[in-house]
């Protein structure tokens, strides 16, 4: 199964490309000025996008050095321990949301301390998968078209991540002890 | 400032700013290229067609958008690539989905079908987490896939809830 599934990854890509353009030339349209068009937008939508991802990138970095995060997650880690959740996939938990890069070096960090096969290990790896950064897509998607009210957006996002933590915890416990 | 790190705190900015315009330029090279293809396959009508063919399922997901219209073919293709992996491709589509739902609402307030289509994405719908089991053969796991299952499984579960909570909130707001 996941072997099928990683083919296909694989070959999505080209055959798509390909199909698109065999059915533009049956269809006669000029495929390579229409793609130039297309093209241009996507450079335009990226210098747009520079300030949202910039102001939210230096906003995770200052949090992070500044020790403001760390002290956050202590704060949080006994609550979080309350409800079932080891003490050291704690901060794993909180910042899977906020940052890509420094959960997944959390959960790097995890996998080479306890080892990929402990159950700790299993986790963080079921946790790393299962959601994404909800702070990054929101800012990228919101900022690209110009959305300045988010509405419920981040709210639902967020208690979804949390419902995830928590599902994983659940599920890795009974597939795996 | 409690902590004496101000040091760090000046160079953690200033490399979360230039972190802001690397990440800017690869995403430019893959927003280029798939809102070139994307153009053409939606001036071939590949789209529509696309659209058409799913619009039973995703219907129910996203009432507000009208029959046959762009946006419903892009969220597919954001979807599709996302249950692939294929993160890079994901992005621009769903960056295109999210511009034509802003021309179906005519504001810049959120819509519901914008909130419901950030809120599946958020929750992600990846079907084989490729970066996961790489850093798990890199640490010489015995089966880096046995967490394909509970990943998938987990997936499922959060996509649901998210589905469900952001059903819940459309509703009080409406009242």
């Amino acid at each position: 199964m996941v072997e099928w599934l990683t083919v296909i990854s694989i070959w999505l890509v080209p055959v798509t490309v390909m199909m698109i353009l065999i059915v533009a030339i049956i269809r006669k349209v000029p495929a390579y000025e229409v793609f130039v068009e297309g093209g241009k937008e996507g450079l335009k939508m990226s210098v747009s996008l520079l300030p949202f991802l910039l102001g939210m990138l230096v906003a995770i970095a200052i949090l992070r050095s500044s020790g403001a995060l760390d002290a956050f997650i202590g704060l949080l880690q006994p609550i979080l321990s309350k409800v079932g959740i080891p003490a050291d996939i704690a901060p794993l938990a909180i910042l899977r949301p906020i940052s890509g890069t420094a959960a997944l070096s959390v959960t790097t960090e995890i996998i080479k301390t306890y080892g990929p096969d402990s159950f700790l290990g299993r986790l963080a790896s079921t946790m790393q998968g299962s959601t994404d950064t909800t702070l990054y897509i929101l800012t990228v998607y919101f900022g690209a078209v110009g959305i300045k009210k988010m509405g419920n957006a981040l709210k639902v996002g967020l208690i979804a991540d949390f419902i995830g933590i928590i599902v994983s915890v659940i599920i890795v416990s009974w597939l795996f002890l | 400032m409690f902590n004496g790190t101000m040091e760090q705190v000046n160079e953690a900015l200033f490399e979360g700013a230039s972190d802001a315009v690397t990440l800017v330029i690869s995403l430019s090279s893959v927003l280029v290229f798939w809102l070139g293809m994307m153009r053409v396959a939606e001036r071939a009508g590949i789209l529509k067609g696309f659209a058409k063919l799913f619009r039973p399922i995703v219907k129910r997901l996203f009432p507000e958008i009208p029959d046959g219209h762009p946006a419903m073919g892009y969220i597919l293709a954001n979807f599709s690539a996302n249950l692939f992996g294929l993160g890079n491709a994901a992005t621009p589509m769903g960056i295109k989905a999210m511009e034509e739902m802003k021309k179906i609402s005519k504001s810049d307030h959120a819509s519901n079908s914008m909130i419901t289509f950030l809120v599946i994405n958020t929750s992600s719908l990846t079907l084989v987490p490729t970066t996961v089991i790489g850093i798990r053969m890199e640490y010489s796991s015995a089966a880096p896939t046995e967490i394909v299952a509970s990943t998938i499984l987990a997936t499922f579960i959060t996509t649901v809830s998210a589905i469900t909570i952001d059903r819940l909130m459309q509703k009080t707001r409406q009242k």
